[in-house]
Order: C-alpha cells, then sequence, then structure tokens
C-alpha cells in the first residue's frame, strides 16, 4: 500500500500549485497558507516514504499498472530517499523565511511548489525521458521564480538561465536519444541491461553518455558552462536564492549520480577510460576556478554561487573516480551541500533583510547586533569549508578518501586546494562578521539603549540611529529591523542538522549500502 | 560522403540544424533571435527522433481484434516522446519571450550589448541613491581603514567605488 504514496509526494505539490492561483481571484493572500498546509503535508509524506524504504528497502511504484519495459515506474531508493527527505525539508524551510522576506503573490507560491514537484519527480522517476520531462519542469519554474521580483536584471538572468539550461536539457535529450537509438527501451533498469548487451564500447552508447555528462554539468553549473549560475543567484529575490541554491542544481548531481551508475554502470567507465579522465578535469577545474572565483568575489551571493561551482566540481570529480567511497562522499555532499548552502543563503538573505547587507565588506560587526544570525553563518561556513563535526566534512572526506584509493592523487590535492580557498572566503566572512571594524557602533550606543540579547536572538538593530537619524523614526526601524524570528529558527535548525549530520558518517555509509551494493554490483 | 547525404539526409539536417541554433545563440546578439536558435537547436532533436522511427513500409501499431497480421508496425514511443518534447519548448519559449518582454519594457532594447551597458549603468545609479542614506554605506570606511566620518555618506560612497568598482548597489529593485 505504501508505495501508491510515492505518485503522491509528486502530485500533491503539482495540484497544490494550481490552488494559488484559483483561490488569488478570491483571496488576495491564499499563497502563503496554501503553501504552508501542502509543505506541512508533503513533508509528512516524505518522512513515511523515507522511513518506509530505510526499514524496508526500495519501493517501486508502477505508474497506471504498466509493468517494466512499457510504463514508467517510479522508484523509491535510498539515495532518492534522501533527497526527498531535503527537498520536503527545504520546501518547508524556505516557506517561513518567504513569509517576511517575499515576494508576495499567489503566483510566486505556485512556482514554489510546482519546483517542489519537479524535484520530488527528478528524485523519484524511474525512467530516463521522464526524468528530461522532470528536470524541465524544475528548470522552467526556476526561470520563473529567479524573474519572480520583476526587476529587469532579474529577468536578464533568468532569460541567460533559461538559454543556457535550456541547451543542457537538450543535450542530455539528445544523449537519451541515442541510448534510445541503441537500445529502444527507456526503462533506466531495463536501460541498463540492454545497454551491457548492446556493448559499452558502441559509439552511440559513448555518445549518448558524452552528451547525457555534458548536460548535466551545464545543469549542475560545472565550472566551463557555469555562466548562468552567479548572475541567477545575484538577481534572483534572497528566498528564490535559498531554495534554488539547495535544490535545483541538487537535482541534477543527482540525476547525474542516477544515470550515469544506475543506467550505464560503473563498468561503462571502467571500459571507457576517455570519459573518466575527461570528466575528472572538467571537475577538478571547476573545483579550482569555482574556488578561486568565490575568493575575489565581493557580493555575499556571488561568492556563495562561485563555491556552488566548486563543490559540485568535487561531486562530478567522485562520480568519475568511480569507486564505492568517493560515491559515498559524493551522495553525503550532495545532502550536505543542499543543506549548507540553503542555510547560508538563508542567513545572508536574514542579514540583508534587517541590515541590508549585500557585500563581504557590509557584514562589518554584525556579530554585535545579530549575534545568532551571524553564529549560524559562520558555523555553517566552518560546514562548508569541512571543518569537522559536520555534514560538509563527511562528504569532503569520503570524497578524498575516495580520490587517494583510487590514486587520484591530482584530485585529492584539488580538493585539499579547494578547501584552503573555502577557507579563505569562509574566513573573510567570519572575520568581518566578529572582527570588522564596525564604524557605526560607537555613534549607535549613543542613540540607542545598550543591545541586550534576548533568549531568541530578537535583537533590535542598534545602528538604526545611524541610517535614520531623527529619533522617531529610529525606534520604527529599529522594531521592524530585528531578524524574523521564524526565518531565524529555520536557521539554527539547519545549523544543528548540519552539525549532527557530521556525526552520522557511519550512518550514512549504512544508509546508503544497499544503493551503492546496487551500483557496484 | 554522398552516399551518407543520400541515404542519411535527416541525420545530416539534424547536425546542421543543431550547429545553426547552438551559433545563432551564441553569436547572435538580439534575445529574441536567441530565442529563436534554441527553438531550432530543439527542433534538430525532434527530427532525430522522428527520423529515427521511420521504419519502411511500417504500419499504424492498432491491431484489430481478430486480425493479428504480419506486418511491420511501427514503434510509436519516438513521436509520443517528441510530442512531450514539443510542450517543453513550447513553454520555454513562452517564458522566454516573456521575460523578452519585461527586458524591452525596462531596458528599451533586446540587443545584448546595449543591455550590458544600460545595466552596468543602473548598477551604478542605485549606489549613488545610497549614498544619501548614509546608512547602507558603512562598509566603505573599512575597506579604506581611516575613514571614520560614517555620516558624511558621499565621502564613504566615493571611497566604495574606488576601491571596488563590482560592488553592486541594486537592492532597491530586488524586492
Amino acid at each position: 500500500m505504501s508505495d501508491t504514496l510515492i505518485p503522491l509526494l509528486i502530485v500533491v505539490p503539482i495540484l497544490a500549485a494550481v490552488t494559488p492561483l484559483v483561490a488569488g481571484l478570491w483571496y488576495e493572500n491564499a499563497g502563503w497558507p496554501i503553501a504552508a498546509v501542502t509543505a506541512t503535508v508533503l513533508f509528512g509524506l516524505a518522512a513515511w516514504v523515507a522511513r518506509r524504504v530505510f526499514v524496508g528497502g526500495r519501493i517501486v511504484h508502477e505508474l497506471g499498472g504498466f509493468s517494466r519495459p512499457i510504463g514508467i515506474e517510479l522508484v523509491a531508493d535510498e539515495l532518492s530517499a534522501l533527497l526527498v527527505l531535503l527537498n520536503a525539508a527545504v520546501v518547508l524551510g524556505v516557506l517561513a523565511f518567504a513569509r517576511t522576506a517575499g515576494p508576495r503573490g499567489n503566483a510566486f507560491y505556485s512556482g514554489y511548489l510546482l519546483l517542489a514537484g519537479g524535484v520530488m519527480g527528478v528524485a523519484l522517476t524511474g525512467d530516463v525521458f521522464n526524468l528530461f520531462v522532470f528536470l524541465e519542469v524544475t528548470s522552467l519554474t526556476t526561470y520563473a521564480l529567479v524573474a519572480s521580483d520583476r526587476s529587469g536584471a532579474s529577468a536578464y538572468a533568468s532569460l541567460k538561465y533559461l538559454i543556457v539550461g535550456t541547451v543542457g536539457a537538450s543535450l542530455y535529450l539528445i544523449g537519451v536519444g541515442y541510448a534510445f537509438l541503441a537500445t529502444g527501451t527507456l526503462n533506466m533498469i531495463d536501460l541498463r541491461q540492454q545497454l551491457a548487451a548492446v556493448g559499452y564500447t558502441d559509439p552511440l552508447v559513448q555518445a549518448g553518455f558524452g552528451f547525457i555528462v555534458a548536460g548535466f554539468f551545464i545543469k549542475m553549473a560545472v565550472f566551463p558552462v557555469h555562466v548562468w549560475q552567479p548572475d541567477a543567484y545575484q538577481r534572483a529575490p534572497d528566498t528564490v536564492t535559498t531554495y534554488i541554491s539547495a535544490l535545483v542544481s541538487t537535482g541534477a548531481a543527482y540525476a547525474l549520480i542516477r544515470v550515469t551508475y544506475g543506467v550505464f554502470t560503473v563498468e561503462f567507465l571502467r571500459v571507457n577510460e576517455a570519459f573518466t579522465t575527461a570528466m575528472l578535469v572538467v571537475a577538478g577545474t571547476s573545483i579550482v576556478a569555482g574556488s578561486t572565483l568565490a575568493v575575489v568575489q565581493t557580493d555575499l551571493k556571488r561568492v556563495f554561487a562561485y563555491s556552488s561551482v566548486a563543490q559540485f566540481g568535487m561531486i562530478a570529480a567522485a562520480v568519475a573516480i568511480g569507486n564505492r567511497t568517493a560515491l559515498l562522499g559524493a551522495m553525503v555532499h550532495l545532502v550536505g551541500h543542499g543543506l549548507l548552502k540553503g542555510g547560508l543563503f538563508l542567513g545572508t538573505g536574514l542579514l540583508r533583510q534587517t541590515h541590508g547587507v549585500r557585500t563581504v565588506d557590509d557584514l562589518a560587526g554584525l556579530a554585535r547586533e545579530a549575534p545568532y544570525t551571524a553564529g549560524g553563518v559562520s558555523v555553517l561556513g566552518l560546514a562548508l569549508v569541512g571543518v569537522p563535526p559536520s555534514v560538509g566534512f563527511v562528504g569532503k572526506w569520503y570524497m578524498a578518501l575516495g580520490a587517494v584509493e583510487a590514486g587520484a592523487w591530482g584530485i585529492a590535492a584539488v580538493i585539499f586546494l579547494s578547501t584552503l580557498l573555502s577557507l579563505l572566503y569562509v574566513g573573510r566572512i567570519v572575520e568581518q562578521l566578529y572582527f570588522g571594524e564596525d564604524s557605526h557602533d560607537a555613534e549607535a550606543t549613543t542613540q540607542a539603549p545598550a543591545p541586550t540579547p534576548d533568549a531568541s536572538g530578537q535583537q533590535p538593530a542598534s545602528d538604526g540611529g545611524v541610517r535614520a537619524p531623527t529619533g522617531d523614526a529610529s525606534i520604527a526601524e529599529m522594531a521592524s529591523r530585528s531578524v524574523p524570528r521564524a526565518g531565524l529558527a529555520v536557521l539554527v535548525l539547519a545549523v544543528l542538522t548540519a552539525v549532527a549530520l557530521g556525526f552520522a558518517g557511519v550512518a550514512f555509509a549504512d544508509v546508503l549500502d544497499p544503493v551503492l551494493g546496487r551500483f557496484f554490483a | 560522403m554522398i552516399e551518407i547525404l543520400a541515404t542519411r539526409h535527416a541525420y545530416a539536417t539534424f547536425t546542421v540544424l543543431l550547429c545553426i541554433g547552438l551559433y545563432m545563440m551564441i553569436a547572435n546578439k538580439n534575445l529574441v533571435k536567441k530565442i529563436i536558435g534554441l527553438n531550432l537547436f530543439q527542433t534538430a532533436i525532434f527530427l532525430l527522433f522522428i527520423a529515427s522511427a521511420y521504419v519502411e513500409g511500417g504500419q499504424i501499431p492498432i491491431v484489430h481484434k481478430g486480425k493479428v497480421g504480419h506486418e511491420t508496425f511501427v514503434s510509436p514511443l519516438p513521436q509520443v516522446l517528441v510530442l512531450t518534447a514539443i510542450v517543453v519548448g513550447v513553454s520555454l519559449t513562452a517564458v522566454g519571450l516573456a521575460l523578452c518582454i519585461r527586458i524591452h519594457e525596462e531596458y528599451g532594447t533586446l540587443r545584448t550589448d546595449a543591455l550590458r551597458e544600460a545595466m552596468r549603468e543602473e548598477d551604478v545609479l542605485p549606489g549613488e541613491e545610497s549614498a544619501t542614506e548614509p546608512a547602507v554605506v558603512t562598509d566603505g570606511g573599512n575597506v579604506a581603514g581611516n575613514v571614520t566620518d560614517v555620516g558624511d555618506g558621499s565621502t564613504v560612497a566615493g571611497d566604495d567605488a574606488g576601491d571596488n568598482s563590482t560592488v553592486a548597489h541594486d537592492g532597491g529593485e530586488s524586492r
């Protein structure tokens, strides 16, 4: 019976996505409550499915009752369950932030829920063409969401993303077409057997894999084809940046792992060493270039955007290395990066909302004014560097270990170098937060009462006096500039999860063991 | 070579269309033409699927009751896939054109070089606005290390621009 819950994970958000628009005809602010209810239901469903999967193993649902080679399957295994959980958690968490940060409007929440449904579909589908459709559902809504603040700059960033992203998806489709020509099937499990029968050195199969990987690299924003990502992240509203940074590229990277190992198998990688070498070179370049570019950025969102380029390069490298340890690292880092990056964008989004923070230098001395938010951002940042105990450390550790096991010393060195570079850009942020010269502090204390941190970190911004020199206005402004409780609670939860998962390295290995067993069978 | 062109002209067309589409997307400065290039690119892929599904003398795969023949049937799957892909392509074009309309409303042009110019200016303008609202620009002093008079926004903003011209001050628009 539990297998009927799997299609619900996709159907519920997609159907619910229609309701804000319909309800919007009568109620102006119907979007948020509907999204909140849906997200809660979705989280419950995701938790239930994940529990069933972790306890009882893989669940397969045949859509419409058509069996394997003909029909489309939805498959929930341990890896997809992890992604489903991440997706549901992010949907729920970002919603709390969206209430105060906007953008408002029912159409926004329609897109929001549609994106959730799309990522769920990517995580659960067992059919390569269906995967294309869900990737495009995800991407289309992302383009709309990036432009949802109605400014020209964000529309331009979104259009850039649309063109590059569609080329990526189309390349994937060509790859699927080649695989289909070679085998005549689209189901992942069937395709896996058929491809093995056709032979991994068949030019059609090789070309298909090449196109598929190229397409996913574009969607993941790996270095030479990352150009869409920093602009899209920077121009998008804070809520949207938080949302898509945690989910969209993650979905593409998940699809890369799924198709590479679930369809083409590790044997294909072993036979076609030229492909793995090329992937390693591109991924290695991406790691170095992404980290370096992140260091030289001044805009906070761009720092984290380029950091994502490096992190996804790492995941791509681990996929190309092709041993159990590295792939486990890639899977952990996939989930970990989603959590960390989402949390970081949330934290900086909160600070931007309350203190107008835009660049790294704007953060100067904010630890005194918003200690809890600043603390959260710092911890998440250090987790991204890979300081133990954190989920970032676990992922990087396994990936580096896998690289060493495979004798890929270049990749191990590059991961180490990237860690140093990430320490540089995260260090800059932490330094500004805690030791940055707080030039308005002295003035502020004369006008505002001495700040006393309360339990929830709802400390009023003490530089209100500087921003609005007249007394009355400053009080009104201070009230509106305290960090929103809901967003802060989500940030704290993200921090706690990131740290708690840092102790769960062995648990990850246990949970993902069946998947790895199937991939390396 | 001629042999291939004569027998595999559909695949040759696929390659040519793909390249033309890609070239248009990269080389053309007009955003709408980029979208047209994107459409060409996708159409090429549709052609690949459809051409591959062609079976000489094949029939529609509908088997009538009690009449099991030995005819060759055509797999309907590629056609269905292309139908789905066309739907995806149409929605993408719609979103793309909607974005173009927004961009044209805002900047009055669809050429990428002119847009980049306009956006560079836009990035500076809100920065100047923030100079009249001193508290927003609090970082300049720290960067320069010696500017302590934060109240004097123009000094700080000037420093800021001098230190780093890439600092984006476009926040006015973002919400």
